[in-house]
């Protein structure tokens, strides 16, 4: 069955305070969907909310994910179920090695007694960290400590590379990147893109979409998706700014909160 | 006196177990005199600490094993435990040595190595030179107790020069409640010799449910240029109350490197302490302990700095759950004249339950100008930050916990030089995490 992500009326608040005021996505297998907006206007929320953090309260809406509701689920059994998020800002876990990490994760979704075997792990990490153009040091150290903002964004990808997911939310996978490492990422992103794979990148930069195509572009405010077309919306966004959308909209001020 | 000793400690008893032993007249003196002072002398009071309140009654009576001839002779729980090479071991069952061997290639370069109940008598001089000469029997009521009592117990001596490169090791074990079960261990390393000694306390069989004290004293005397690696791991069970001075004199330019697994499950009193006498003498020290059920430790690492230039190292960790009590004392000491000492000082506890209590006291004690001394603690819980991003992966609350607390002991585990040591900490650690 071809991947399907659906959210529906998705909204959200964080310590009483409403954040997302109903989100609706659908998202197919082999689409690339982009997330726009200014900052402050919910969408590292609904990337938060969708992979479950405690913070964020759902107080309506769904998200199905081949059927099943994300949204009932902990965070670790979405993953399983097949969503990935790479993070705006990972943790740093000491004493931890990426390695075992990686491992680790590989193995809660294959399940006991069908363990991954060490050799082919370390063959597929050394791959992809070779794709990534990752120094092989970082598998040995611990995860993300001490890594600067680009390591960390790769580390991010090669998780994603390496767990295989249905659903990828990128969550500015591009802030920090000088332009060589954007292209690495965009590759490795490219190399994942697939029939049974979906895409949501929430970006600021139409750079990244230069090299990552997508399907759709969604400019969010207020913690709504209020426009919606194809790339080249991007493009007018990168030109243009914001301003023309929010009197398009007759909105004054973009970020949530506002009513 | 002997009345106010807590039964069966009296001095005739004392007297007539170290005659019927064939120990020599000053070391049955010593039992004697010493006996007589702990009437005398208060329990040791650690900061924030009773251990008055805590069962120290039951020390037992001695009940001395057979010497195996043979290791398949010790219960399979024991066997299981000891290291594949048990060419250089000590086995203490109860009150008493039952296992000892030092292969001859050691035992021709002039190395000792056998029980100090032995020791004594085939080797007097030498131990009565050094024996209760680091830790005084007069301290207090405990080190009192236990110059009375001690048995079995472990003699290393190392002559100037030799380097000893396989770990000599002992391992101690109660399997019978009633017994007296208080090793003291002595460990001479002479000038520029090299020694790594291992050693596990634990409890088996009917021990396991034993309610008893387990008291032991370790003196290493480290001369010029000697160094000496010391690693004990404890794993008494709930009843058995744990009390271990350890203790490190030395010479100039010697080293002492402390490796200390605090695993019981009962009440602990841990003291390890290192007096830097010499010029250049260095000590490092890595303890690790976990806090488990409604068990209450008090555990101290402890740097004198005397000589000039003299150095120390402490980190310990300790991770806090259910109701568990540890205070963890790190003092470093640095006296007048310790010119150029450099000491430094980690204490961090992680507290996986809202009952649990882990207090980190670093104590910083300068009595020179020209030295350099640090400290670092920190008490914290497990991050739900970390929790969240691990289980994003995919893995269960469960082990991204483990993940976060296994990380957190990493940096001092995976520091423990001895391979075979280092694997079983983390096997008894996991133990007490799984429990
Ligand atoms: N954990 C939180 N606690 C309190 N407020 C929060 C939290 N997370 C988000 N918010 C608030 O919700 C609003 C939206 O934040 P969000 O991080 O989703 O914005 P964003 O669109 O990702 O912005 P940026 O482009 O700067 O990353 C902001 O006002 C923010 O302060
Ligand atoms: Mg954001």
């Amino acid at each position: 069955m071809a991947t399907r992500f659906t959210v529906k009326g998705l909204r959200v608040s964080v310590e009483g305070k409403e954040i997302l005021k109903g989100i609706d996505l659908d998202i197919r297998g082999g689409e690339i969907h982009a997330i726009m907006g200014p900052n402050g206007t919910g969408k590292s929320t609904l990337a938060s909310a969708l992979m479950g953090h405690p913070k964020y309260e759902v107080t309506a809406g769904e998200a199905l994910l081949d059927g099943e509701n994300l949204l009932e689920m902990e965070v670790d059994e979405r993953a399983r179920a097949g969503l990935f998020l790479a993070m705006q800002y990972p943790s740093e876990i000491s004493g931890v090695t990426n390695a075992d990490f990686l491992r680790s994760a590989i193995n809660a979704r294959r399940g006991e007694g069908n363990e991954i075997s060490l050799i082919k792990f370390i063959r597929q990490l050394e791959s992809k960290m070779k794709e990534l153009e990752m120094d092989p040091e970082l598998a040995h150290r611990y995860l993300n400590e001490g890594f600067s903002g680009g390591e960390k964004k790769r580390n991010e990808i090669l998780q994603m590379m390496m767990l295989e997911p249905k659903i990828v939310i990128l969550d500015e996978v591009d802030s920090g990147l000088d332009i060589d490492a954007l292209k690495i990422v965009a590759k490795g992103v490219n190399s994942m893109r697939s029939e049974d794979r979906g895409f949501l990148i929430i970006t600021h930069y139409q750079r990244l979409l230069n090299y990552i195509r997508p399907d759709y572009v969604h400019v969010m405010m207020q913690g709504r998706i209020v426009k919606s077309g194809g790339p080249e919306l991007a493009e007018r966004l990168e030109a243009e700014g914001y301003d023309w959308v929010k009197e398009e909209l007759g909105i004054i001020d973009e970020t949530v909160g506002q009513a | 006196m002997s009345t106010q000793l807590n039964a069966p400690v009296n001095l005739e008893n004392i007297a007539a177990l170290s005659q019927g032993r064939g120990e020599p007249g000053w070391l049955t003196d010593l039992r004697r005199e010493a006996a007589a002072l702990a009437g005398t002398l208060e329990w040791p009071k650690p900061e924030k600490m009773r251990i008055d309140r805590w069962n120290l009654t039951a020390l037992g009576e001695h009940r001395a094993p057979q010497l195996a001839g043979d290791l398949k002779q010790l219960p399979e729980e024991i066997r299981a435990s000891l290291p594949q090479d048990a060419a250089n071991l000590v086995v203490q069952r109860n009150s008493g040595v039952c296992y000892r061997n030092l292969a001859e290639e050691w035992k021709a370069k002039g190395v000792i190595f056998t029980d100090l109940e032995t020791a004594a008598r085939e080797h007097g001089e030498l131990v009565r030179k050094h024996l209760f000469r680091t830790v005084e029997a007069g301290e207090d009521r405990l080190t009192a107790l236990h110059a009375a009592l001690w048995n079995g117990g472990v003699f290393v001596y190392v002559p100037k020069n030799v380097e000893l490169d396989v770990p000599l090791q002992a391992v101690f074990y109660l399997d019978d409640p009633e017994a007296a079960f208080a090793p003291h261990i002595l460990i001479v390393a002479d000038a520029n010799s090299r020694v790594s000694y291992v050693d596990r306390v634990l409890a088996s069989g009917a021990g396991r449910t034993a309610e008893a004290v387990h008291h032991s004293v370790v003196e290493i005397v480290a001369g010029p240029g000697a160094h000496v690696r010391f690693a004990s791991i404890h794993h008494l069970p709930e009843g058995v109350v744990d009390l271990s001075i350890r203790r490190a004199t030395l010479g100039n330019d010697a080293r002492i490197e402390w490796i200390i697994g605090d695993l019981n499950h009962g009440n602990t009193l841990s003291v390890t302490k290192s007096d830097l006498k010499g010029n250049g003498s260095s000590s490092d020290s890595k303890l690790i302990t976990v806090g488990t059920g409604s068990q209450n430790m008090s555990i101290t690492t402890h740097a004198v700095h005397y000589g000039i230039g003299s150095e120390s190292e402490m980190e310990s960790r300790a991770v806090m759950r259910d109701s568990a009590t540890a205070i963890i004392n790190g003092v470093t000491k640095i006296e007048k004249g310790a010119s150029k000492a450099n000491g430094h000082q980690t204490e961090r506890v992680l507290m996986l339950s809202p009952k649990a209590r882990g207090d980190a006291n670093p104590i910083l004690l300068i009595d020179e100008d020209d030295v350099k001394a640090d400290h670092a603690a920190s008490v914290g819980r497990v991050n739900e930050e970390q929790i969240y991003y691990l289980m994003s992966r995919g893995i269960d609350r469960e082990l991204a916990e483990r993940l976060i607390i296994r990380g957190f002991l990493t940096p001092t585990v995976g520091e423990v030089p001895i391979e075979a040591v280092r694997g079983e900490l983390e096997r008894m650690i996991e133990g007490k995490l799984d429990a």
